[in-house]
């Protein structure tokens, strides 16, 4: 597993997503209120771009016209088809169990720790007074 | 040669009135005189959904000599319950009754249905049970019937038919289950319309053919108001059978309505599960008619493509007319699923049959 710096901390606003390409694979970054997190950028689906959808909080409802919105801007809706995923996790919410989208762990890291390597860094100088967000792959 | 369905419980089997005036007796003296003044005891009510005349409305053999089809007790006894060796059948009136514009009218008539069907037919013989006949206009009427009449534990279901004057899930509508749902009763839908829309979706056909054809069509989008607006979530006991049906467009239907919501499943939130999971776990079809395929193999496949051995119900649909020859059981129906169809389904989805009826 290599540690990929993929952009610096203040890149990647809260509610937002970078799609980055590590190992020649689309990653899209995602930060959910601080948290970072990767998902592979293929819909488990029918293979659309899906960290191109939109990004939105997750409707429920414990009875009917009882609703709900819980866990604001922590779920993906595929482009192509409406699916929706759960950024944290990459599971779906129509089948859980059976599709979800690889994830990949990510970090957020001094430019000092960085400096000591090893990490891959393609597209991003790493000086020592910025923070960085990382992949592991 | 024993019926195949010896033993069996026929889920849809239809009495009808030998006309409006058997009922007077069962009126109150208001709507007795009511009733009289209007001349409806001259008139028989019979819906569109089903014209004596018309060839679907009774099988040639199954016709009495006089009188609408399911009119004559003894022979619906003889053709019905001794011809097949059914154990019980379940009695479905369709009736003008059920439909009326008048709410007061239509519960009074129903009223009169369910006491003179208790009378004139359960009384009379041990194998039948009945539907609770409500104006399904009127859902705290309707209540009120089901809650007069489920004492009577021979009424095993509450009677609606699939395309009324507004689709059946939305909510005015859950007084009818959440009674039902007390009282162990399953709805049972039967094919028909209130005629208040044209019954199919796309304006007033010309013919009977383009009408019952549709009839289908409309079960399907029955069943997705009962599923979307979330019957199922908030009465989790409730059991619906469809009657008369056809069965066998389910699969495809399924397959549409669970894609769908995949991708638009924010709109009913209170759905935590894929939609044909709710219809597998609560709703029934009773197998007349039943649209075959011409092949077995065909029906086997559809079988498992429906997905559950615990949809099906068997039914003889007497005295109507599918076309189907004698046998009400379709040609290929997989060895194993026999007992369930014909015994462990209707009961597990009729529980009074399985106890003694109290009355």
């Amino acid at each position: 597993m290599a540690r990929h710096v993929v952009a610096t901390l203040d890149e990647i606003a809260p509610g937002t997503c970078k799609i980055v390409t590590v190992a020649g694979r689309e990653i899209g970054i995602f930060n959910v209120a601080s948290q970072f997190y990767g998902l592979i950028n293929r819909c488990p689906h029918g293979g659309a771009p899906l960290c191109r959808g939109r990004i939105h909080g997750r409707m429920e409802a414990a009875a009917p016209g009882q609703y709900r919105l819980t866990r604001p801007g922590e779920m993906l809706r595929c482009p192509w088809h409406g699916w929706e995923f759960d950024i944290r996790t990459g599971q779906s919410w129509c089948d859980p169990d059976n599709v979800r989208v690889r994830s990949y762990a990510v970090s957020v890291e001094p430019g000092e720790t960085l400096a000591k390597g090893p990490f891959v860094a393609d597209t991003v100088s790493v000086t020592v007074d910025q923070h960085y967000i990382v992949v592991d792959l | 040669m024993t019926s195949p369905a010896a033993g069996a419980i026929d889920c849809d089997v239809h009495a009808a009135l030998p006309g409006t005036h058997v009922l007077l007796p069962y009126l109150d003296d208001y709507w007795r005189e009511h009733v009289v003044m209007r001349g409806l005891d001259h008139d028989n009510l019979n819906t569109s959904n089903y014209p004596p005349g018309a060839p679907i409305s009774g099988r040639p053999d199954w016709r009495p000599a006089k009188g609408d089809p399911g009119s004559d007790l003894g022979l619906l006894r003889k053709q019905a319950l001794d011809g097949f060796g059914t154990r019980f059948a379940i009695l479905n009136v369709i009736h003008g009754a059920q439909i009326m514009f008048s709410e007061d009218l239509s519960a009074a008539l129903c009223r009169a249905i369910n006491d003179w069907i208790a009378a004139e037919w359960l009384d009379r013989d041990p194998r039948l049970r009945a539907s609770i006949v409500v104006p399904i206009h009127s859902p705290e009427l309707a209540a009120q019937e089901i809650e007069r009449k489920a004492e009577d534990r021979r009424f095993v279901q509450v009677l609606m038919l699939a395309m009324a004057e507004m689709p059946l899930g939305r909510r005015a509508n859950w007084p009818i289950y959440r009674a039902a749902q007390r009282h162990d009763l399953p709805i049972g839908i039967h094919a028909g319309s209130a005629y208040r829309h044209p019954p199919t979706s796309i304006g007033w056909p010309s013919y009977l053919l383009e009408d019952y054809v549709a009839q289908s069509a409309g079960f399907a989008t029955t069943l997705s108001s009962l599923v979307a607006e979330g019957v199922f979530v908030e009465f989790p006991s409730l059991r619906v059978v469809l009657l008369e049906s056809g069965v066998t467009w389910l699969p495809a239907y399924l397959w549409r309505l669970n894609k769908t919501w995949r991708g638009i499943r924010a709109e009913v939130p209170w759905l935590d599960r894929a939609p044909a999971d709710y219809i597998r776990e609560h709703v029934r079809l009773t197998i007349q008619p039943f649209d075959q395929p011409p092949e077995q193999r065909q029906l086997e496949r559809i079988i498992e493509q429906i997905g559950s051995d615990e949809m099906l119900l068997f039914s003889t649909d007497y005295p109507h007319w599918h076309f189907d020859g004698t046998d009400a059981i379709p040609d290929g129906m997989p060895a194993h699923l026999m007992r369930k169809l014909l015994v462990d389904n209707p009961l597990k989805t009729y529980s009074r049959l399985s106890k003694e009826p109290v009355r």
